[in-house]
C-alpha cells in the first residue's frame, strides 16, 4: 500500500535511530495502530501528520513506552532504538525514557517552581555537578524554548501559574534540559502564538544537529517548514512515509493527497 | 387544638394557597401566559409562602413565649388559632397581590434565599450555643477555682471532700503523648498504604485491599479499647516493660497510642488515597516521561501535588486522636501523671471529663465544673488545629494552583 523506497541520499547522510516493524497497538479490543513500519533517522526532524484520532500520539507513546502506564494498552511488534528492542524484557523503561524525551500534547507542568520544573530532569539524572552548572542548564533550556525573557525574573514562581502557551514552552524546556537522544514532541505549538511558534521551530532546527526529533503537528505548513521526513497516518495505518518535499508535492497515495489538500481530516 | 395540628393545618392552607394562586394567575394572564411577569407556578408559590410564613412566625413566637414562662401552658389552642388567622390573612394578602406586573418570581427567589440563610444560621447558632454554654459553666468554675492553678498546675488529684488539685498539665501531656504516638503510627502506615493502593496496586489487588483496610474504620472504638486492654497492654507489659525494667503497668500510653494509631490508619489511608487519585495522570506521565522511576515520581511530583489534602487528612486524624476517649480509658488507664516513659499509665482530657461527670456529685463543686473548663480547652485546641490546617492548605493552594 505504501512503500519504503526512500530516496537513497537521505539515508546516506544519517543512520537509522529508531526502526519500527509491524507495530500494533490495542486499547482493550480497539485496534488503534495497525502494522506500522517506519525508520526514523538520526539528526533528522520527522513530522507525523494525520487526522485527529488516527494514532499519532499512540505511536509516539510506543517509542518511549509511555503506553506502559495505560493498563488497557497492549503493544505488539518490534521497535528498535539503536538496534535494541525497546520492548525487550531487559530494557529498563526508566533508562529508555531518559534517552527518549517527550513533550506531551497537553502542557503538564509540575506543581513546582519554574526553575525546579526545568531542573527536574537534570537533577534526577545527576547531569549537573553544582548549582552553577544547573543554573546554566536551566537558562539554556529556557532560552531554547523562547521562554527565558518572560520568566527570568520569576524563576521561583510556580510553573502552574504561567499562561497555557508559556506552560507548553516550559514543558519543552523541561524535556530539552534532560538532553535526550530522541525528542518526541506531541503538537508542541498548538497553544502558541506565531512568534513563539517561530522560536520553537528555530529550537527544533537547532536540536536537529544533536539528535533526532519527532514532531506531531496538525499544521501542514509547520510540517513542511521544520521536517525533513514526513509520515502520514490515517485510521491507525501509516499510509505514507517519505521525504517531506515528496509528500507535499508528489504524494503517492490518494488519501495523503486528499489530506494535505484539506479534503479529509 | 394542639400546636402540631395547627402546624399541619397551616401546611394545608399553604398548599391550597399555591393552587389558588396558580389558577388565579392563569386567570389574570388570559390566553397568553407570557403577559405575566412571572410564571403561574411562582405566583402560586408566593401565595403559599405568604400563608405559611406568618403562621410559622406566630407558632414559633408562641412556643418561645411559653417556654420562657410569659404565657401559661394552656394557651396552646389560642396560639394555634392566632396562627391560623395569620395564615388566612397571609393567603388573602397573597392572592390580592397577583397581577400581571407583580414580580412573584423575584419574591419567591428572595424567600428561598432567606430559607437557605436560615438553615446555615441554625448550624452557626447551635455551635455558638454550645460554645456559650461551655464558656458560661467554665466561668462558674473559675469563680470557685483559681485559673492559674488550673492551667499551670501539674497535679490532678480531685477529691470530692474538697481541697482538690485540678491542674490540666498532666492531662494535656497525656493527650498530646497518646495522640503523638497514634499519629506516628497512623500517618506513615496510612500514607504508604495509600501510595501503594493508588500508584502500584493492580486494579484487582486494590479492589481487595481498600475495603479490607476500611473494615478497620467500621470497628467501634470500644472494641479497639478491649483489644488494647486484653491483648496489646499485657503483651507490651510482658515483653517490653518488665524485661526492660520500665515498669509493670498493664495499661500504658504506648498501648493506647498504638491501638489508636491502628484505628486512625483507615482515615489517613482512604482520605489520602482519594487525594492522590485526584492528582492528574498527566503529571505522572510528565515525570515518567523524563525518566523518573515510579518512586521518584511519587516522591517528587505526586505527593507534593497532593500535599495540601494530605495535611488536611492528617489534621483530621489528629483531632480524632485528641477527642478519642474509649481507647484511652481501657488502654492507657486513668492515672493522671506526667512521665516520659511511654510504658507508664497516663490519661487524657476526655477521660477525665467523663470521670468528673459520672457518679452523683454536686453540680456546683469545682470537681464537677472542671469538666467544662476541660471541654472548652479541648475545643480551643481542636479549633486551633483546624485553623492551622486551613492556613496550610490555603498557602499551598496559592503556591500550586
Ligand atoms: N488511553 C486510551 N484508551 C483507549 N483508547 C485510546 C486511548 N488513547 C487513545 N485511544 C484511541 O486510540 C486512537 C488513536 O488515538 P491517538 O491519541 O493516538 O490519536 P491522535 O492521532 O494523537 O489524535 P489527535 O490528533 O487528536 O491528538 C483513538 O481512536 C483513541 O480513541
Ligand atoms: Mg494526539
Amino acid at each position: 500500500m505504501y512503500d519504503m523506497n526512500r530516496p537513497e541520499k537521505a539515508v546516506s547522510q544519517t543512520e537509522t535511530k529508531i526502526s519500527a516493524r509491524k507495530v500494533q497497538v490495542y486499547y482493550g479490543d480497539k485496534h488503534a495502530l495497525k502494522d506500522v513500519d517506519v525508520d526514523i533517522l538520526d539528526k533528522t526532524v520527522t513530522a507525523f501528520i494525520g487526522p485527529s484520532g488516527c494514532g499519532k500520539s499512540t505511536f509516539l507513546r510506543c517509542i518511549n513506552r509511555m503506553n506502559d502506564t495505560i493498563p488497557i494498552a497492549r503493544v505488539e511488534g518490534q521497535i528498535l532504538l539503536d538496534n535494541e528492542d525497546v520492548y525487550d524484557r531487559r530494557v529498563d523503561p526508566v533508562q529508555l525514557r531518559a534517552k527518549v524525551g517527550m513533550v506531551f500534547q497537553k502542557p503538564n507542568p509540575f506543581p513546582k517552581s519554574i526553575y525546579d520544573n526545568v531542573a527536574y530532569g537534570p537533577r534526577i539524572h545527576g547531569l549537573a555537578r553544582n548549582r552553577a552548572e544547573l543554573d546554566g542548564i536551566v537558562e539554556k533550556a529556557l532560552r531554547g524554548a523562547a521562554l527565558w525573557n518572560e520568566v527570568k525574573d520569576r524563576l521561583s514562581e510556580p510553573g502552574t501559574g504561567l499562561s497555557g502557551g508559556q506552560q507548553q514552552r516550559l514543558c519543552i524546556a523541561r524535556a530539552v534540559a534532560t538532553s535526550p537522544e530522541v525528542l518526541l514532541m506531541d503538537e508542541p505549538c498548538s497553544a502558541l502564538d506565531p512568534i513563539a511558534t517561530a522560536q520553537v521551530e528555530e529550537l527544533i532546527e537547532e536540536l536537529r544537529s544533536q539528535f533526532s526529533v519527532v514532531i506531531v503537528t496538525h499544521s501542514m505548513q509547520q510540517a513542511a517548514r521544520v521536517s525533513q521526513k514526513t509520515a502520514f497516518f490515517h485510521l491507525g495505518n501509516l499510509v505514507e512515509y517519505g521525504d517531506t518535499d515528496d509528500i507535499f508535492t508528489r504524494p503517492r497515495d490518494s488519501r495523503t493527497e486528499a489530506y494535505i489538500s484539506g479534503r479529509i481530516g | 387544638m394542639p400546636l402540631s395540628w395547627a402546624l399541619f393545618a397551616n401546611f394545608l392552607l399553604a398548599a391550597a394557597g399555591y393552587i389558588v394562586g396558580r389558577s388565579r394567575a392563569f386567570a389574570t394572564a388570559g390566553p397568553d401566559v407570557r403577559k405575566l411577569h412571572s410564571r403561574p407556578a411562582y405566583h402560586g408559590a408566593s401565595v403559599g409562602l405568604a400563608a405559611l410564613l406568618p403562621a410559622l412566625a406566630v407558632l414559633a413566637a408562641g412556643a418561645i413565649l411559653r417556654l420562657a414562662g410569659v404565657l401559661s401552658s394552656d394557651t396552646g389552642p389560642i396560639i394555634g388559632i392566632v396562627a391560623l388567622i395569620a395564615a388566612i390573612a397571609g393567603l388573602g394578602f397573597g392572592v390580592m397581590r397577583i397581577g400581571r406586573e407583580y414580580q412573584a418570581r423575584n419574591v419567591v427567589e428572595h424567600m428561598v434565599l432567606g430559607l437557605l440563610m436560615l438553615c446555615s444560621l441554625i448550624a452557626i447558632v447551635t455551635t455558638a450555643g454550645i460554645v456559650l454554654s461551655l464558656v458560661f459553666e467554665t466561668g462558674h468554675f473559675f469563680r470557685v477555682y483559681d485559673w492559674k492553678t488550673f492551667f499551670f498546675g501539674t497535679e490532678w488529684t480531685p477529691r470530692f471532700q474538697g481541697n482538690s488539685q485540678l491542674g490540666i498539665v498532666p492531662l494535656l501531656w497525656g493527650t498530646m503523648y497518646v495522640s503523638a504516638i497514634a499519629l506516628l503510627v497512623a500517618v506513615p502506615i496510612g500514607l504508604f498504604a495509600a501510595v501503594y493502593m493508588s500508584e502500584y496496586a493492580s486494579r484487582r489487588v486494590r479492589g481487595f485491599v481498600k475495603p479490607a483496610i476500611e473494615v478497620l474504620a467500621g470497628i467501634p472504638t470500644i472494641v479497639y479499647g478491649l483489644f488494647a486492654l486484653i491483648t496489646v497492654g499485657p503483651l507490651l507489659r510482658d515483653y517490653f516493660a518488665q524485661p526492660l525494667g520500665l515498669g509493670n503497668s498493664g495499661t500504658s500510653v504506648l498501648t493506647a497510642g498504638l491501638v489508636m494509631g491502628i484505628m486512625l490508619i483507615p482515615f489517613v489511608s482512604s482520605l489520602s488515597d482519594d487525594i492522590i487519585n485526584a492528582v492528574p495522570q498527566s503529571l505522572r506521565d510528565g515525570a515518567l516521561g523524563l525518566g523518573s522511576t515510579p518512586s521518584e515520581t511519587v516522591r517528587q511530583v505526586v505527593l507534593p501535588a497532593a500535599l495540601p489534602g494530605i495535611v488536611g487528612a492528617v489534621l483530621l486524624a489528629a483531632s480524632r486522636a485528641i477527642g478519642e476517649t474509649m481507647i484511652v480509658v481501657l488502654g492507657a488507664g486513668a492515672a493522671a501523671q506526667m512521665s516520659l516513659n511511654p510504658l507508664e499509665a497516663m490519661t487524657t482530657i476526655t477521660v477525665k471529663i467523663v470521670s468528673q461527670l459520672t457518679g452523683d456529685s454536686d453540680f456546683n463543686s469545682p470537681e464537677t465544673l472542671v469538666a467544662f473548663a476541660l471541654g472548652l480547652t479541648l475545643f480551643v485546641i481542636t479549633l486551633a488545629l483546624n485553623v492551622v490546617a486551613l492556613y496550610i492548605v490555603r498557602k499551598y493552594r496559592e503556591q500550586y494552583e
